[in-house]
């Protein structure tokens, strides 16, 4: 009687740590089942800005080059993700090699379906190809209504292949940007300002568009250019300030990770505020409030806060956000009238001048409680007791970033220019690259009145 | 016969309709244009740059008239479009030699109804 007491509760015993060790097995499949539902729901969203980086720049061009800046932005997803399976993902995010780049994991080799591993191989490249994505298409922007089709689709598959992964690895992939503690949470280095550098070396080596800097007398006039439909830019920036919830939430790749919800608030008040300013700025240089700056200001909000918006406070994001409202309507002006580089979005003052200013923002607004809460540990920047060192090592990213970039760029379209050529003819550039490289018309049917 | 091209601002169609209606003139045709006169333009900016916006939108309006209706036809136009500012517009009037209606093939005055 007594041993069957005793095998009987111990019996017992051995079922209850079981339920108990059955629990715990099941709450870490779900934790794993969270986190990748939630990185393949914010990939979605990010997948989306492609639809509001396209309506930005179909807004703010000619009517006659609609369908040409529409193929661009189509191809430069469609050639990154392929350019990004193959080659991309692998520098990114493979083995270190020298902390400049990695090698391992080329056309998605380790995707293995049957181990967890392997699925969260797949999830994680399908949110990182969206982020190339957008690296690569914000250059259209600002290269737009003059570049060849073929230039430019030649020039989408080296960014989306070496130029940005190499950047991601060295701040994301375990390379010497990222083990000198550098804090890009988001992407405002990796992504943004890679975009704008990328999109100041194309414009430059392009040169402006006809008819926008003028000379008369040894003077160059500048002259206005004006979009042909800013509501669909409206809706463009609407998109992309939805699906940046996706892109900076999205960045702890895990729904566990309840810091989500810190993420959500910055990324929304620094947009806010940077488009406040903006207009509130335009409207008192320029006389009215204008809906392009404000709407390029809400942009410049989302970008600056991109780097910082997990380890900082909501009220450091309402004045990050608020001072790169202003950054960008001077850095538009600067660039447009005093270097006379044509950008006719403002792409390189949105994404590389603000991508810049939110990565250094991180060294002075980085505080302790956000950080650690986003799984960072307790980093402090200069205004929270931190010192200088978070600061110096953000601004060795951005420079060091930049150098890469233009560089690289800079060797890039140099060499598309000696070979294909990179700007279409004067000809063609005046009929509209609509017809000059597509053969169509964006508009059939409707009187547009081409006088530009 | 007589063909009055006028040009108008847009937002004075409707008073110039009124006032032609009122003449018993109902056949008009209307399209959109660009022009300036005296004014040279307005003050436009676009992302902080100055546009000279020399062109400005205007309407353009063909009235084919018989010689007893040309008087009252300009003077219900310069009824309707008369501000008194600067850019109402300017009135032409020049000979017509020949209307014909497509539908039945009539011709001259009876075409011009």
């Amino acid at each position: 009687m007594r041993k069957l007491k005793l095998i009987s509760i111990t019996l017992f015993m051995l079922l209850v740590s079981t339920a108990v060790f059955a629990d715990e097995i099941n709450a870490a499949q779900n934790a794993v089942a969270i986190d990748t539902v939630w990185t393949l729901i914010a990939a979605v969203l990010v997948f989306f800005m492609q639809a509001g980086f396209a309506m930005v720049e179909v807004g703010f061009t000619r009517a006659k080059n609609a369908s040409n800046i529409l193929m661009k932005n189509l191809m430069d997803f469609s050639i990154g993700s392929l350019a990004y399976w193959a080659v991309g993902f692998a520098i990114m995010f493979g083995k270190d090699v020298g902390g400049f780049w990695g090698a391992s994991g080329f056309f998605l080799i380790d995707g293995d379906p049957g181990t967890s591993e392997g699925l969260w191989e797949l999830a994680f490249w399908m949110f990182q190809v969206v982020f190339a994505a957008t690296a690569a298409t914000i250059v259209s922007g600002a290269m737009a209504e003059r570049t060849k089709f073929i230039a430019y689709l030649v020039y989408s598959c080296v960014i989306s292949a070496v130029i940005y992964p190499v950047v991601g690895h060295w701040i994301w992939g375990g390379g010497w940007l990222g083990k000198l503690g550098m804090i890009d949470f988001a992407g405002s280095t990796v992504v943004h300002s890679v975009g704008g550098w990328a999109g100041l070396m194309g414009a430059i080596l392009l040169g402006p568009r006809m008819g926008k800097y003028i000379k008369v007398n040894g003077k160059t006039n500048v002259k206005a250019i004006p979009g042909h439909n800013i509501p669909m830019a409206a809706l463009g920036v609407f998109i992309l300030w939805f699906g940046w919830f996706g892109f900076n939430a999205g960045s702890t790749t895990a729904g566990t990770n309840l810091s989500i919800a810190s993420i959500a608030v910055t990324t929304n008040l620094a947009a806010a505020a940077g488009a406040i300013t903006a207009m509130s700025y335009s409207w008192i240089r320029f006389g009215k409030p204008d809906p392009s700056m404000s709407l390029n200001g809400g942009l410049a909000g989302l970008v600056a806060i991109t780097a910082p918006c997990a380890v900082v406070s909501p009220t450091s994001a309402v004045i990050v956000g608020a001072i790169a409202g202003v950054l960008v309507v001077l850095s538009v002006t600067f660039f447009d009238k005093i270097l006379k580089i044509d950008d006719p979005v403002g792409a390189v003052s949105v994404h590389g001048v603000c991508g810049a200013f939110g990565t250094l923002m991180v060294g002075f607004f980085a505080e302790g409680r956000f950080a650690d809460a986003a799984g960072l540990g307790f980093v402090n920047g200069l205004f929270f007791g931190g010192g200088w060192s978070l600061l110096g090592i953000q601004l060795l990213g951005v420079v060091s970033v930049f150098a890469w970039v233009s560089v690289t760029c800079l060797i890039l379209f140099s060499l598309i220019k000696l070979t294909v050529g990179l700007r279409v003819s004067p000809e063609e550039e005046l009929r509209g690259l609509d017809i000059g490289e597509h053969g169509i018309e964006s508009y059939s049917g409707f009187q547009i009145f081409s006088n530009q | 016969m007589k063909l009055i091209v006028a040009y108008i601002q847009p937002h004075k169609l409707n008073d110039v309709k009124q006032e032609l209606y009122k003449e018993e003139v109902y056949k008009i045709s209307v399209t959109n244009a660009l022009g300036c006169g005296q004014q040279k333009g307005y003050h436009e900016s676009y992302r902080g740059v100055d546009i000279e916006v020399n062109l400005l939108k205007k309407l353009r309006l063909e009235i084919a008239v018989n010689e007893d209706f040309t008087e009252r036809t300009v003077d219900a136009i310069i009824r309707g479009a008369r501000t008194g500012e600067i850019g109402d517009g300017k009135i032409f009037i020049t000979d017509l030699s020949e209307c014909i209606r497509i539908r039945s093939g009539e011709t001259g005055n009876v075409a011009i109804g």
